[in-house]
């Protein structure tokens, strides 16, 4: 047995309900800590005897604790979602590649979430707004099913507050509803953006970050400054167990965070 | 514990010589070392990989026939110990096993906590390979290298494969299915083993010349006290592996394999394939090479008990690559390709070499006789340019 | 309500790459034109008779059902187009307008334009092309939303997830 191999033990210290199906978790470590998460990272979240799933943090990066939502769609995602505070959970990692977000220093940081997209580019948020005079604009354009399956909702004045441009449209509007309806990538016009000059992270439904990246592509930015964020079936975390390649792209090691320009050919070749 | 990865210039210039009852005193060398010896064997109507209590147990006298989804035993007429081809086993199955325990942990007692086992954390067997094909030796080192051998040296890949003593057998006898030479494993093997065997059989009678390739090596044939070989013999051995090579049962274009995959996306060739594949995965078994495996979690009837199981896997299963509720590669098609594409070429890109070392197990073991040989020269003639006239080449 | 000059007009994404003198053309037939928050632009079921090229602010299309509030179909905002309806035979607004936000616009009667374009088909041309690219990606978003993206995928028998 290798003891490396065993999730670490983290306490649930408080959690959240976002919507209906999906509840961000803050959990604390019981016993050692994983190493620090960089925005764009993922964990291998554990629920006792039923199984681990991939899920990227949230939260503002380098925090003692981890921040994780989570959407209750199978066993695993469905028994966390339900776990109380004070329940512990197993973590292994953190795995992967981070948005870097940091590198587009002097540049318009623009971010598109489409759903639960908007978890993974949370954190790349949070960590721009707490270092603002880095960028030039920063940018979140955010889609979501309805109001009421809009995720850190809540949220979005203090977004605001610290200096961000936030825009938010839904698919189907509720009576209550006032804001923009429609597709996320109608809102990209109307934000106006600099394409040379500009940094493009994208997350969401791989159909929508491909449409998200093609638009992007026809204001004129370039493929090596749009990064998505990837998914695929994936079980050991560590290049090892084959599940999430992606043709020359092993998800967990190279990705999930990869540039359109490493993307596109792959997503455009079905069954890849 | 000698050092392994230390070479032993002196031992590599000093070849000795071997008769076939040395392989016994060699078998009671490696055990009285603390070794369990793994070699070839009769199994049912096969060559397998299995526990050897003595030397005596080797297949003496048996070679295979070889053909596309065809293996058969047959009387050799000499009594080689080693005159057979790769059979269905491989070594991934001792030092990668089929089904793994990861850990295990108990609820503990304020609840939603558990306690992983620690007794499981137990030193893993010496194992002494002895037999081991060039092309086997290479893939045992491109195993290494997905599996974090030395990188991650607390690995329990690492931890069994740090302890394996490797007695390579060159190849004389080429199988029908083999192509090592192509792919530049063999028929002479490279660096990584403790001894080296040709075994040469014939008129002149059944001997053994014994190379060293590690510290480890020399000392376990210190207590043999084997005599030098003669130089003539030296050289008889070394003419029939290099004979070897020109005598393969198959070729493979290698060259710029990678680059020819990654542009064949969409190759009319894959539905051609697709059409006799049975997405079996019989190759994915056999080959020395494939590593992938899949994680389950399971518990006792009380709830309270955890173990984490890991298995062999296959990207011909169907839900290998699931998504969401359904798999990313559905089809056959996008199976057998993903198979062969990365085999051959993302291999190169996720681990700095290509993944197949010829040994030729996937043609023999597949039940419809696919033969990635000529699979790769039909996409080759399917991508080439078109010739002057404009007609395809 | 106030003239447009050809500067302000060429500043807005429609007139893009259209010349000098058929800006000068559109110019002519266009007004300026304000909302307030919360003003309705016109019902539906009105007579379509307008394209607006909007500058700023937001418009929402809605519709109304009977036992339920109006549902927002859509919104529409700086860079888009309102107002196509009179392309068609029955020339009757699908769906009703309103400012969510306080909105201007540049103001074209259809009648004037439809004129227009008759009289210089290459202007037609121009503008038809616009308008269809509009329309194309308007379609594509619509079936995007269809698909409901979002929605939480469907377990599959035997998944873990």
């Amino acid at each position: 047995m290798t003891l490396s191999q065993v999730p670490a033990s983290y306490r649930v210290s408080s959690r959240r309900d976002e919507t209906h199906d999906t509840v961000t978790l803050t959990l604390e470590p019981a016993g050692d800590p994983i190493a620090a998460v960089r925005a764009g990272q993922f964990t291998m979240l554990y629920a006792f005897g039923i199984g681990e799933i991939p899920i990227s943090v949230s939260g503002r990066p380098g925090q003692h604790a981890l921040a994780q939502t989570i959407r209750a769609v199978g066993a695993v995602t469905t028994a966390l979602c339900a776990m109380p505070a004070g329940q512990i959970v197993g973590v292994r990692g953190p795995f992967g590649t981070c948005w870097d977000e940091a590198d587009a220093a002097g540049r318009d940081l623009l971010l598109v979430a489409g759903g639960i997209g908007l978890a993974p580019l949370r954190s790349a948020l949070l960590a721009a707004l707490s270092d603002r005079q880095r960028y030039r604009r920063v940018i979140a354009l955010i889609g979501a099913r309805s109001p009421a399956e809009l995720v850190f909702g809540d949220e979005i004045d203090d977004w605001r507050a610290s200096g961000a441009e936030v825009m938010v449209t839904v698919d189907r509007a509720d009576a209550s509803w006032h804001g923009n309806v429609g597709v996320v990538t109608q809102l990209i016009r109307r934000t106006g953006v600099d394409p040379p000059n500009t940094t493009a992270l994208i997350c969401g439904p791989e159909v929508m970050m491909r449409l998200t990246a093609r638009s992007l592509l026809a204001t004129g930015m370039s493929a090596g400054n749009i990064r998505l964020s990837l998914e695929r079936n994936m079980q050991c975390g560590v290049a090892e167990c084959g599940h999430c390649q992606l043709g020359p792209l092993l998800l967990c090691r190279d990705g999930p965070v990869v540039s359109y320009q490493v993307a596109e050919p792959l997503l455009a070749t079905r069954e890849l | 514990m000698p050092d392994r990865d230390v070479p032993d210039d002196d031992a590599a210039a000093q070849p000795w010589h071997m008769v076939p009852d040395d392989l016994d005193r060699l078998h009671g060398a490696l055990t009285a070392a603390g070794y369990r010896v793994i070699g070839p064997r009769l199994a049912g109507n096969a060559i397998g990989l299995g526990e050897l209590a003595s030397a005596r147990e080797l297949p003496f006298g048996w070679g295979v026939t070889l053909a596309p989804g065809g293996y058969r035993l047959r009387q050799r007429g000499d009594n080689a110990a080693f005159g057979h081809s790769a059979g269905p086993g491989s070594w991934k199955e001792f030092l990668h096993p089929p089904r793994e325990l990861l850990w295990s942990a108990t609820r503990a007692d304020d609840g939603g906590g558990f306690r992983a086992e620690a007794e499981l954390r137990q030193q893993p067997d010496k194992l002494a390979f002895l037999g081991v094909r060039p092309c086997d030796l290479r893939a045992i080192q491109i195993q290494d290298r997905v599996l974090g051998y030395p990188a991650h040296p607390d690995s329990a890949y690492a931890r069994r494969r740090a302890e394996v003593f490797i007695v390579a057998v060159n190849c004389t006898e080429p199988g029908e299915t083999c192509f090592c030479a192509s792919m530049d494993t063999g028929p002479l093997a490279g660096p990584g083993y403790d001894l080296l065997l040709t075994e040469l059989v014939g008129e002149s009678g059944h001997e053994f010349v014994v190379g060293v390739g590690s510290a480890a090596g020399r000392e376990l044939l210190a207590d043999l006290a084997l005599r030098p070989a003669e130089p003539g013999i030296v050289r008889h051995a070394r003419e029939a592996v290099s004979d070897a090579s020109e005598h393969m049962g198959r070729t493979m274009d290698a060259g710029g394999l990678r680059e020819l995959l990654a542009a064949s996306h969409d190759a009319a060739r894959w539905d051609d394939v697709a059409s006799r594949c049975l997405t079996c995965g019989n190759c994915t078994m056999a080959c020395p090479t494939c590593f992938c495996t899949s994680v389950e979690d399971v518990t006792d009837l009380s709830g309270d008990h955890a173990e984490r199981w890991q298995s062999w896997a296959s990207c011909f299963e169907l839900d290998f690559s699931q998504l969401h509720g359904g798999p990313v590669r559905a089809s056959g098609v996008s199976r057998y390709r993903q198979w062969l594409t990365h085999k051959l070429g993302t291999w190169h890109d996720q681990f700095g070499s290509s993944g197949c070392v010829g040994c030729g197990r996937c043609i023999v073991w597949c039940p419809v006789g696919i033969d990635l040989t000529e699979e790769i020269a039909a996409l080759r003639d399917e991508l080439a340019p078109a010739n002057e006239s404009g007609e395809p080449a | 309500m106030s003239g447009v000059s050809i500067r302000e007009l060429g500043q807005h994404a429609f007139a893009r790459g259209l010349t000098t003198r058929q800006l000068d053309a559109l110019a002519a037939l266009a007004v300026s034109v304000e909302w307030p928050a919360g003003c309705r632009l016109f019902e539906e079921g009105d007579k379509a008779a307008r394209l607006w090229l909007l500058r700023s602010g937001r418009v929402a299309l809605d519709l109304r059902v009977p036992g339920r509030e109006r549902i927002l179909v859509e919104t529409l905002g700086p860079g888009d187009e309102l107002g196509l309806s009179w392309l068609t035979s029955a020339a009757q607004w699908q769906f009703g307008a309103i400012a969510q936000l306080p909105v201007s616009a540049f103001e074209f009667s259809s009648a004037a334009l439809v004129d227009l374009c008759e009289a210089d088909h290459e202007l037609g041309y121009q503008l038809t092309r616009r308008l269809l690219v509009t329309a194309i990606a308007r379609l594509q978003a619509a079936r995007i939303r269809i698909l409901d993206l979002y929605a939480a995928p469907a377990p599959a028998a035997g998944g873990t997830a």
